[in-house]
């Protein structure tokens, strides 16, 4: 018996589905509110006041950025909460002690972690088009997009709900590192209005690649060419799978 | 019969250095109760949790229903049914998803009249649309026997089943156990209640400090260390032991009422009507006799107690 565990999968993916949707109102009220707000604030208060960036509205303009933002929460979020608390609750056994490879594993979680934060992303472009119109140059890539990024930051999530030993750790990377670097990485400007040299820094940050890429397939154009936002999705999925491999060979955290 | 478990020369060292493990050798028979008896923190979770996947060995190797347990992984885990010694569940989950979840994640088909079945003979179908939070501990206890059940294992490990459970419960449990053999179902428990390895085991293997001092079948392992107790209960109290009586090892207890006659069951002469014959040539007349077999407990005691001293 060694054939794919495709059923331990789908129970997985079940059960996560499920933990999601014991808060299903509150999960899909949190981004509508707060993307509602976004356009509030800066759509219609400072965005009235702005001229258009690259020919785009402003209010258009920052839609893939609150999309991009909220999904590399969600992801985190959602993917890092589903292996860390059987970890926490002990429940974990029971996976530990299952006939489910390590492949297996991460499809189930990373995949109901990635699908939660694309229904997420779904909304809030639907929510946008209450307020602004918002026109998608290139569906098809919008699409891949959305998908590309939901699995890689699922993955980096899986990784810190294996790393994190507490509710604290949890947070610290997702709070202090990713929310500020996608601040700072043109979700809400481009980054050709920096003076320089803080636009060569920007440059640094890997979020500002994802970004524009994404808004990309949206507007036809981003702040640096999609080859390279393609470049550094693709380099994100290799090494969080490269850890998450090391993870299992180890039992990093998982298994004494 | 066959053996459905081997394992050989298992070793665990954790990372502190600390070595739970030195060196077990176990064959465990199909269709068995064996009970791993061992005071806390002598290595019978550690063992279990090799065997289950929740820990990796040092050294050694194991095979589960002729699969090894790294190399088949998938064959020797799904043979294992496991309830771990704490109460670790998906609180918010109902009880029924909780049993269904468990089969899916052992790759087995959904069977709702196998898990119906389970659940009745756990006496749990009443609760099955209950959240886990809202039972009490031993119910709990059920639902994760329920859930290690739930893909049809060959094996059956309770680690500590009763650990913390109240009297009238673990009767209750220890029914059930008995039941579950009754399947088929080969039973290793953990314990230290001895008491338990007494009531249910066929064998019995006794751990210490990562050693598996013995391995014998119960009946054999009292018989043969097994010791009886004579208590003479006196007409008269009795100041000191005569002389005359200096060739039998007794004591005298109770304010000098009791003597009390430590004998081998095994021995060809016991010396219990010898010992009866001298009394009366004595004039020392004597109300009652009682004699009592030593108990697992004792037997675990000396054995442990032994091996410090060694």
């Amino acid at each position: 018996m060694s054939q794919f565990n495709h059923r331990a999968i789908w129970a997985i993916y079940r059960f996560e589905l499920h933990r999601f949707s014991r808060t299903l109102l509150t999960g899909l009220l949190v981004p509508v509110i707060t993307t509602s707000l976004y356009f509030v604030v800066f759509g219609g208060a400072i965005g009235s006041r702005m001229t258009q960036i690259d020919g785009v509205p402003y209010a258009a303009f920052i839609v893939p950025g609150l999309i991009m933002m909220s999904m590399f929460t969600e992801s985190i979020f959602n993917a890092s909460f589903g292996i860390y608390m059987p970890k926490f609750s002990g429940t974990i056994y029971e996976l530990l002690s299952a006939p489910v490879s390590a492949v297996e594993t991460v499809i189930a979680y990373v995949g109901a972690a990635a699908t939660k934060s694309l229904a997420v992303g779904v909304i809030i472009l639907i929510t946008a088009h209450l307020f602004v119109d918002v026109q998608v140059d290139n569906p098809v890539a919008m699409a891949g997009f959305m998908i590309l990024i939901a699995i890689s930051f699922s993955l980096f999530g899986f990784i810190m709900g294996v790393w994190a030993q507490s509710f604290e750790q949890l947070q610290v990377i997702p709070m202090l590192l990713i929310m500020p670097m996608t601040f700072l990485g043109g979700a809400f400007y481009s980054i050709h209005m920096l003076a320089e040299p803080w636009r060569t820094i920007t440059l640094f940050n890997p979020i500002v690649y994802l970004i524009s890429g994404f808004r990309w397939t949206f507007f036809g154009h981003g702040d640096v060419g999609i080859e390279y936002s393609l470049l550094f999705i693709g380099v994100m999925l290799m090494v969080c799978l490269v850890v998450i491999g090391w993870i299992f060979r180890t039992g990093y955290r998982l298994k004494k | 019969m066959a053996s459905i478990i081997t394992v050989s020369g298992l070793t665990k060292t954790y990372a502190s250095g600390f070595q739970a493990l030195k060196g077990v050798d176990l064959e465990i028979e199909e269709g068995e109760i064996f009970a791993l008896l061992g005071p806390n923190g002598a290595g019978k979770t550690t063992m279990i949790s090799i065997i289950c996947g929740n820990m990796r060995a040092s050294g050694g190797s194991v095979t589960v229903a002729g699969h090894d347990i790294v190399k088949s992984y998938r064959a020797s885990r799904s043979a294992i049914g496991l309830v771990p010694q704490e109460l670790h569940t998906d609180a918010f989950e109902r009880v029924i998803d909780t049993v269904r979840f468990s089969r899916g994640l052992f790759g087995k088909p959904r069977n709702d009249a196998y898990v119906e079945k389970v659940l009745r003979d756990l006496s749990l179908w009443d609760k099955r649309n209950n959240k886990m939070l809202e039972l009490s501990g031993g119910m709990k206890r059920r639902v994760m026997i329920a859930k290690a059940l739930s893909h049809e294992p060959r094996v059956l490990f309770l680690d500590e089943p009763t650990a913390g459970v109240d009297v009238e419960l673990r009767r209750d449990m220890w029914k059930l156990i008995g039941e579950l053999r009754a399947t088929g179902v080969t039973i290793i428990l953990t314990t230290h209640y001895i008491e338990e390895a007494e009531e249910m085991a066929d064998r019995v293997g006794v751990i210490d400090k990562g050693e598996l001092i013995l391995v014998e079948e119960k009946a054999t392992l009292m018989k043969k260390l097994g010791r009886k107790t004579l208590t003479v209960s006196l007409g008269e109290p009795l100041h000191a032991l005569p002389a005359e009586l200096g060739e039998w090892n007794l004591s005298l207890n109770g304010d000098g009422c009791e003597i009390e006659y430590v004998f081998d069951t095994q021995a060809s002469r016991t010396g219990v009507s010898s010992l009866l014959r001298r009394l009366g040539d004595l004039g020392i007349g004597y109300k009652d006799l009682n004699t009592q077999q030593s108990s697992l407990e004792d037997i675990f005691v000396s054995l442990v107690h032994q091996e410090k001293a060694a």
